[in-house]
Formats: structure tokens, sequence, C-alpha cells
């Protein structure tokens, strides 16, 4: 129960705890502790685990133990504080790594050798130093390019359900992803929380696959790993990217999987601090908290590189009201949404027509980026779709046959768009302009009078006037 | 009780978060600043209990320690006013961010001071009082031009008044030179430029008013069905993605306020940077001048700290308080008030609290009805009418409007624009839904619109009543298809699809369609009900309602919105025209022929 200390050579050591509680353990009779420290905690055999301080009074320390608490006793920790916050060294010889949730390297390597070191909580970026992102990111992939299109420097979540195939999706993203006209390529800065042995080894594999391993670093802490190490997890990554993008100069894509487990830590430890939970359990400063992790993606005036931004969540039982969809979509600029009827119905990548946003794609599209009708087609298409759900509603009710001719027309329309804009091949990259010109077939299918979105001259030049042969050949990227 | 040893030091205690405790603040009043550490990190007391006080930092406090030093400043947290206010960017504690910027770079250092305003820059100074005469508390003895868009009065402090003992003349002045000497009647006092005031004590005002005149906006759905007023209050709640801050920022753009303050309050920094990066570009509609010229921004983004968020929203009224106090019409947008609430939230959490509603502090209320009520139309010191009007932005999680922010917020605001997010995923922009919104200022602007179109209140409720049975329509369609409806009851329908996609329905990025003068917006409302009316005759002269869907003039009078722009009115009489004209045809016809000629089948 009572502390004692010795002095080492790392400074001041205190042995004992007045109190061990789930994460968190509580170490009297410090002195010259600061706020947020990091602490070595060792067992009685002498094994370290780090922690970091949440709370300090003159008397004592709340230290939370980023790796577990199970095997620690009041009489025989010790606990020996390193008089600065959390840091990583960083270098760009990082590359082509894997580390373990803290920075680590798990990959039997040697460590980081770097002077660099930065506290991973970082620093919030001037507004008046951003850059705002508009340069248009081809991922091949019609539903986003042609309907919700990404841009350099934006952080887009991917919101999936259990069992659907987001992995599959964001691989593919980031196998296809380039920019039009320079011929850069992404830096991949992976960071899975909570995830199973599985789906890390899916990652490795594709990007092996794809060559790009030489050029990515992931950092896991997968599903057996303690679970408050994730809340480290996500800041170490983007501590990284930082360092990559805006020191280095590269385009970073970020990949954070999977956000609702690091939500869940974030959970666990609000109740064992006894704070007042909010919606679900989850603590009411969610918000903020996943705001320190998805803003710091973005563009800086002045600096070459850029950080573009992947968290894929999954949402507990398909609710998209859940707090952690719902705060993620509160902070990132649009989502990309799963569905699993599509998914049921084969349709691969089941991306949701509606509720999928991409809000930086106004300053990214168009004229002088994309092409001058992307806008208006993509708006139109959304406008057509979403009179499709109202029509499959009512068909549900009355039945397919009752229906006017027009609202066939639009039944047949739903269908196109699924089956051949949405849908597409694992592997299958598209470029933009056959996205766009593959829009302008399914919605050609509808009479050019119900396109009340698109002006007379843009109807002129891309509105397939009659039933030709639809565009199906799209250039397949090999396997 | 315990018994009050006086320390000599101030020191820190305790850290939790943003939450410091200090000993050795007996002398420490509430809501004084602060300082704290050796970086002097910037703090607000918020609870004094014996020696003890609560601080609440404003800046990340990692690795700040117990037994550091807390230096106090005697005031209360307040704000710089004087020219150069407009066209600036601030924090939520009003540090300029390109002089952050300047000394820290792209992040945000901690404790960095920079003052709000250039005490260097020299401003010309044109007095309009003389030695000799009595002035009154808040007015105004001199001009300075601060951009081509406002004429900056200085004015007395709202505590001077007395005779003019010497005032300088016309010439160029810093802001901390003395300008002129008034003799209250506890002494002489020295104005200057600049005048500082605490951000949580509203200033004073001569009288409130009742609100007459709209605030226009040139957004169809607000200007048209409900209206703000100057001196309103509104509330834009919404799911994530919903468009609160697209509307938010279209009204910053383009409403006839003559001063814009906007504060960005716990949101994206990409957004901010969008403002900045746009405002300048912008032309103002009236005057032609870039809209920055007459925007103030204060940006305590998301991944700020929470502290601040919670104080940038005191900020932000009282600059706009500033203006109004001479004499101009100023629009105040907050987004989101939800992030400020969860602010208020955290805050409490940290103090332990006892929680009320969703672990909101059980002053919640309170602290919105004082925000909202910060807003007005007055008579100021001086005599003259301002006002302040408010938007704020509520994110109720799940979009479920029956959580505490937005239910209170209700209670202080007259004004409801209600997002849907069935209407956003439909691409339906601006979502405000049309039968869960509303404005009681209806009948405050009802006569200043009268002025301007004497029927826009007549159309306004023909709209409105058209869509509500179209709502009710719809339930039946929902069950049996529109088919079993007769003509009439389609047409209905119809007309409520061309008042949604033609009318409603309102771009922020289109050319032609993101602003609305008035005038346009009373014809293009008249056009489609004029299409309504002939189209209820024909119906009634025995007229299948697919010939009037497929009139020539359907696809014109849904494209007539992003056709053509505010010069462009000719062709909207045009259009009506053409609408009577081809009515006029059918009409004909169908009088002739007793037997109908065959129509291709079309809903
Ligand atoms: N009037 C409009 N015209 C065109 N597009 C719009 C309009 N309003 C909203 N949008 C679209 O909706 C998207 C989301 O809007 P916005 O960013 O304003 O949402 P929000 O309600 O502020 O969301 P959040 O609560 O997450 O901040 C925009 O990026 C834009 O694409
Ligand atoms: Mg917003």
């Amino acid at each position: 129960m009572h502390a004692t200390f010795d002095v080492e050579d790392h400074g001041l050591q205190y042995v004992g705890a007045s109190r061990i509680d789930g994460p968190l353990v509580v170490v009297e009779r410090i002195r010259d502790v600061g706020y947020d420290e990091i602490v070595e905690i060792l067992d009685y055999a002498g094994r370290p685990r780090l922690g970091r301080v949440l709370d300090i009074s003159v008397t004592q320390a709340v230290v939370q133990v980023l790796e577990g608490t199970t095997g620690l006793s009041n009489q025989s920790l010790h606990a020996r504080f390193l008089g600065e916050s959390f840091r990583l060294p960083v270098s760009r010889q990082m590359l082509g790594r894997v580390f373990d949730g803290l920075g680590r390297p798990a990959d039997g390597g040697p460590s980081a050798l770097s002077a660099e070191r930065r506290d991973v909580n970082g620093m919030p970026i001037n507004p008046y130093a951003r850059r705002y992102p508009r340069e248009f990111i081809q991922t091949g992939v019609s539903a986003i390019d042609g309907m919700n299109a990404l841009v350099r420097g934006q952080k887009l979540p991917v919101f999936s359900g259990n069992g659907l195939p987001h992995d599959r999706v964001s691989a593919q993203i980031v196998r296809q992803a380039r920019l039009l006209e320079e011929e850069v390529e992404f830096s991949i800065v992976f960071a899975a929380m909570g995830v199973k042995h599985d789906v890390a080894e899916f990652f490795i594999r594709n990007f092996r696959d794809s060559g790009a391993l030489a050029r990515a670093v992931m950092f896991f802490s997968l599903a057996d790993a303690p679970s408050v190490e994730r809340l480290l997890t996500p800041r170490v990554a983007l501590t990284l990217a930082e360092h990559l993008a805006f020191d280095c100069g590269q385009h970073v894509l970020v990949l954070l999987t999977d956000m609702t487990n690091y939500c869940e830590s974030l959970r666990e430890v609000g109740t064992a601090r006894g704070e007042i939970p909010g919606r679900k359990g989850y603590p009411g400063y969610l918000y903020s908290d996943l705001a320190s992790i998805y803003e710091r993606a973005g563009r800086i005036e002045g600096s070459p590189g850029s950080i573009t931004q992947i968290p894929i969540l999954t949402m507990p039982s398909d609710d998209i009201s859940h707090p952690v969809p719902d705060l993620t979509g509160y902070i990132t600029e649009g989502q990309i949404v799963l569905d699993r009827d599509l998914f049921q119905r084969g349709v691969y990548p089941p991306i949701a027509g509606l509720p999928s946003l991409s809000r930086l794609m106004k300053d990214g599209v168009g004229k002088g980026y994309t092409r001058e009708d992307h806008p208006i087609l993509a708006s139109q298409l959304f406008a057509c779709y979403a009179y499709v759900k109202r029509v499959r509603g009512l068909a549900d009710v009355i039945g397919e046959e009752e229906l006017s001719t027009l609202d066939k027309q639009y039944l047949k329309f739903g269908e196109a768009f699924e089956m051949r804009f949405l849908n597409q091949g694992e592997y299958e990259n598209r470029s933009i302009e056959t996205t766009l010109e593959l829009g302008w077939d399914v919605l050609s299918t509808l009479p050019k009078d119900e396109l009340h979105r698109v002006s007379d001259a843009l109807l002129k030049k891309y509105y397939h006037e009659k039933e030709e042969a639809p565009i199906c050949a799209t250039p397949l990227q090999g396997a | 009780m315990t018994i009050v040893t006086k320390t000599a030091e101030p020191v820190v205690t305790r850290i939790s978060g943003p939450i410091v405790t200090a000993v050795g603040m007996y002398a420490a009043q509430m809501y004084e600043v602060v300082q704290v550490g050796s970086l002097g990190l910037v703090g607000e007391v918020v609870r004094l209990v014996g020696d003890y006080a609560t601080i609440q930092v404003y800046e990340d406090t990692t690795m700040l320690k117990p037994g550091a030093p807390v230096r106090c400043t005697g005031a209360p947290l307040s704000v710089w006013l004087g020219p150069g206010l407009v066209g600036s960017i601030y924090d939520g504690i009003q540090r300029p961010l390109p002089g952050i910027e300047a000394r820290s770079g792209a992040w945000i250092r901690r404790g960095e001071k920079v003052d709000p305003l250039d005490t260097e820059k020299r401003w010309t100074f044109e007095p309009l009082i003389s030695s000799g005469e009595m002035v009154t508390a808040g007015q105004a003895i001199g001009l300075v031009v601060e951009t081509p868009l406002v004429n900056h009065r200085i004015m007395t402090p709202p505590d001077i008044s007395g005779t003019v003992r010497s005032i300088v003349d016309k010439g160029d002045y810093g802001l901390l030179d003395p300008l002129a000497v008034i003799e209250t009647a506890t002494g002489p006092r020295e104005v200057t430029m600049l005048q500082r005031w605490p951000v949580r004590v509203p200033r004073p005002i001569s009288e409130r008013l009742r609100i007459t005149e709209p605030l226009i906006t040139g957004q169809r759905i607000i200007d048209t069905f409900f209206p703000i007023g100057k001196g309103g209050a509104a509330a834009i709640p919404g799911g994530f993605g919903t468009g609160k801050t697209i509307t938010q920022h279209q009204l910053a753009k383009w409403s006839d306020a003559e001063i814009i303050v906007f504060i960005g309050c716990g949101e994206r920094g990409n957004e901010m940077t969008d403002v900045l990066r746009e405002f300048p570009e912008l032309k103002d509609p009236r005057s032609g001048r870039p809209l920055m010229e007459r925007t103030i921004l204060i940006a305590n983004t998301s991944n700020m700290p929470v502290a601040a968020r919670e104080v940038s929203i005191y900020t932000g009224i009282t600059l706009a308080e500033y203006y109004r106090d001479m004499g101009f019409s100023v629009a105040v947008f907050a987004d989101s008030t939800s992030r400020w609430a969860e602010a208020l939230r955290e805050l409490a959490a940290r103090l332990e609290e006892m929680p009320a509603e969703e672990g909101f502090p059980a002053s919640l209320p309170t602290r919105l009805a004082q925000f909202y009520e910060r807003g007005g139309a007055v008579t100021t010191l001086a005599g003259e009418q301002a006002s302040v009007s408010i938007v704020g932005a509520v994110s109720p999680p799940g979009g479920d409007f029956s959580e505490p922010v937005t239910q209170h917020t209700r209670r202080f605001i007259r004004c409801f624009w209600a997002l849907d997010t069935e209407l956003a995923n439909a691409r339906h922009y601006p979502s405000i839904h049309w039968l869960h919104s509303y404005s009681e200022y209806v009948e405050d602007v009802a006569s200043w619109w009268k002025k301007e179109a004497p029927d826009w209140i007549d159309l306004r409720t023909e709209a409105l009543t058209l869509l509500q049975r179209e709502d009710r329509l719809q339930q039946i369609v929902k069950l049996v298809g529109p088919d079993v409806l007769p003509d009439g009851q389609r047409l209905i329908l119809f007309i409520a699809e061309i008042i949604k996609d033609g009318f409603l329905a309102q771009s922020a990025f289109d050319e032609n369609d993101m602003y609305c003068t008035p005038e346009r917006q009373v014809m293009l409302l008249r056009i489609i009900l004029t299409l309504y009316r002939r189209g209820r005759d024909l119906i009634q002269g025995g007229v299948p309602l697919a010939r009037i869907r497929s009139l020539g003039c359907v696809p014109h009078l849904l494209r007539a919105k992003t056709a053509f722009g505010n010069r462009e009115l000719e062709k909207l009489t045009e259009l009506e025209g053409r609408i009577m004209e081809e009515t006029e045809t059918l009409a004909k016809e169908y009088a002739k022929e007793a037997t109908p000629i065959c129509t291709p089948l079309l809903t």
C-alpha cells in the first residue's frame, strides 16, 4: 500500500500501487510527474509494460496501463515515469516494415534509428495553414469515382457491417488509387485495431501481390493484443503519416481498421474511470476524441505532401445511427456505406447509392478536373436512383404489373444502374471516362425529359439517343 | 469549513485534461483569466473553493505538473474591439490564426500569444464631434474606414459619457493613441480606438424592438416559406451530411446583413479553409465588393482544445454586438451549437457536476437561452436601430430531434429549419423539410413583403397547402398506387413535384441558382402556381392530366431556376406567356372536339 521509491539511473522508480482497477493503476506519493506522461510499469518478474498518466495530483497519479493489468499486484509493481509524453521515432526507413500497436518492431527488424521523436498526440493543424483538397483520385471504382469521388487530402470512411466485403473494397481502392495527371505512388500507412489475424494477413498478401509492400508501413494491434493499446495505435500511425507527408513530401493513404474496436477500447477505459457514460455507454468526449484522429488528414499550404484517410468501421447491427458511425459521419468528409441488400444480391462493390456521400467531390470534379458533365451526371443519377427506391416501394404494394410505363422504365434504370454501373470486378480498374460513359449509358434508359437536372447543351452532347448497343467494353486490369 | 491559510504563490495541484486545480488562489475572481505553467497556458477560473481554484485551460495540458506556477491577470476573459476585426480569422479566444501561423508554423503550438489586433497599424480617423460637446455612452466620436464596406464608428465605451475636453484632428492614428478626453462624472477619461469587453457579459443597449424586416438570404425555401427576421434567431438541426454547413455558408454569403460573424465551433478545419478561400473571391450581390470585407471568422475546429470551443461562441457574439452598437445589422452563424453543448458537458463532467439529461449539465437550457438572447433587433445606446440575427446549427445524435440540445434550442428560437436525411440522401438540397419546419416571423415580415410583392403571403400559403395535400395523397399512393386517384388529385401530386424540384431545391454550386433575389423567387412561384390554376381549369374541362404533363413548357419550368439569372426576369415573363398560350390551345382543343384524342399513357 505504501509506495517507497529508490533512485535508479533511469530516474525515480516507485514501488507498489494503492489501487488496480481494470486498465488503471493508482500510484501514490509521486513527485515531478506530468499529465499524460509515459510510465513503465514492471510486474513482479520485472517485465515492462507501458502506461500513461490520465490524472495527476500532488499525491497520486492515475495511470492507464496500455498492455493490460493481468498479473500486476499492488505490492510488487514498480512504476517508472519516463519524463515525457508518448513519442514515436519517425523516419522514412519505416516504409516496408511491420510494427506493433505502439510502434515497436514486430517483424524482427531493428527499431527505427531516428533522432526525430514525435509526440503521438500531434498538434492541431492551423485552419489558416490548410490547403483545400481538390485533386481527384481515380480509384477505378465507378460507385466512388462517379458518384462519391475521393480527393487527395480527404478523410472518407467506409461504413460497413459484419460479413460485408469492406476489406476487399478498401484493398481495391488502395491498389488502384492514382491521380489523373501526376505519376506519383501513394505511400500506405496501415493501422489495424482489434481485427483478426486473417484480416492482417489479407492486407499483407494484397500489398505484396500489388507490389505495394515496399511503400507500406503496418501497425498491428490485433484482436488478441490488450485492448487499451489500441487507443494509441491510430495516433502512432498518423504520427508517422504526418512525417512522411509533411516532412518527406509524400502522398500518404492511411487505412484505419476497425474504428469500432477503437471506440470500444475508449469505452472500456471510460467505464473503468467511473466516467458518466453517454449514448450506448460511450464517453461524452467520443466526438472530440475521434476528431483528434480524423482531423489529422489534409494538405498544408506550402507542403507538397498529403494525408488521405480511409477509416473503416463496422456498424453494429448495420445501424448507421449507432454512436460510432454517427459521430464519424459528423467529422469526416462524407462516407462510403456498404449495403447488405446489394451484397446479398451479388453486387460488388455493394456501395449503397443514396447514403454514400463525398463532400469534397464538388471541388475536385467537373471542368478542369475530370469532365464538365461529371457533377451534373452524378446529381442526376442520385435523383433518378432515389426515385427508383420509391417506385420499388410502390411495386411491392401494388405489384410491378400495375406500374405506369414510366415507372417501369425507372425500374429498368435501377437494374441497369446496380448491375452495370455499381457492379464491377474486384480487379476491374475503370478509367473515369469509362465510368462517366457508363453513367450516361444507364441514364439513357430513361426518357430525356425526365433528366431535369441536365441542361439542354449537356443532354445534346452526352445523352444516348435511341437504344444503341450499350457500352460494356471496360478495360480489365490483370488479376 | 476548512480554515483558509493563504499560501504565497499560486501553484497547480491537480491536472485532469483541460481542468486544472490550483492552490493559493484566495484572491482570484470568478472567470478571471490566469496563465498556467511555464508556457503560460491560458485558462479561466470557473470555481473557487477556499484557497483552491478550478481552472478551465484553453490549451493542451500535456506534461503540465503539480507544483507548476499559476499567474493571475486580474481581468475576466475579454476581447479586443476596434478597427481591423473585419476580414480576420481568430481562434476561440481571439488569437489571430495568421499571427499564430507566422510564429509556430502550420501546427498550433501551445502558449503562443499574439495580439488580436495590430497595434502598429495606423487608421485614418475622422472626428465627428468637437470639444465642448456633450457625448453620451456609445456615441460615435469619429469614423474609420475599416473596409470599403464597413465604416467603423469609434464609440465612447458604454460606461463613458460627459463633456468632450479634447479631440484630435483628422489624421492617422494607432489603436492605442488617445483620440479624445471626456470629462465624466468620475473624472477625465481617455478614448482610444481600442475597447475591451468581457465576453460573457452582453453589451448594453437602449431597448429591444419588434422585428419587422426579413433577413433576405436569397434561399427560396427560407425567404419564401420560413423567413427569419433581422434580429431573429433560427436553428438548423440535421443529421450528418444533411447540409447544415452549406446552408449556413450560403446565408453567410448572400444574406443582406451588413456584418457576418461565422463561428466554426468544433467542426472541420477544411470548412474554414473553404470559407477563407472562397469569400475573398465572391462578390456581395448588392455592393459588388468581396464578401470577406464584411466577414469575421472564428475557427475553433474539432481538434482544437475543447475549453476554447466553449468560449468561442461568446467571443463571436461579443464581436457581433460591438458592430451592432455601431448601427449595423449583423448576422451570427454558429456551426455547430451541439459541439459547444458537448464542450459544456465534457467540462461539467471533469468538474464532477451532477449531470441532468444525457450527461449535459442542468444549466444547459440557461446557457442556450443566454446565447440566443444576445441576438435581437434593438435601439442602440446611440439611439439607432440595429440588429443581431443568430442562426445556430444543431447536430443531434443519430439525427433524432428529441435529444436535449435540439429540444432546448427550440424554446429560444422562433424559426426552425428541420433538415431531413431522406431528402439529403435523394440529393434534394437544401434538405429543409417543408412540413417539419416553421417560422414565427412570417407575420412580422409580411408587411415588408407586401411592398415587395403584394401576393407573397397568398402564394406562400397556396404552395404550402398544396404540399400538405400532396403529403396526405402520398399516403394513399403508397398503399394503392397513383392510378386510382382522380386527375384533379394527381394534378396536385404533379404540381407538388414541380414546387419541390423547380422551386424548393436550390443548388449552392450553380451560378444562377445559388442566390435568388426576392423578386425572382416570387415570380418563379407565381408561374408554377399559374400552371396549377390553369391545369385545374383544364381538368374540369375534361382535359386528361397526361396532356398537361406533356406540355412543352413543363421541362422549361423545371429548369428555369438554373437556366436564367437574377437579371433575366423577362425570360420568366416569357415562360409565363408560354404557359398561358399552351394551356389556352389545349383548352380550345377540348372545347371543340368532344372525342378526346389518343394520348400516350403517362403518369
Ligand atoms: N444547397 C446545396 N446545394 C448542393 N449541395 C448541397 C447543398 N447543401 C448540401 N449539399 C451537399 O451536402 C453535403 C453535406 O452538406 P454539409 O457539409 O453542409 O452537411 P452538414 O449538415 O454540415 O454535416 P455535418 O453535420 O457532418 O457537418 C455537401 O458536401 C454538399 O455536397
Ligand atoms: Mg457541417
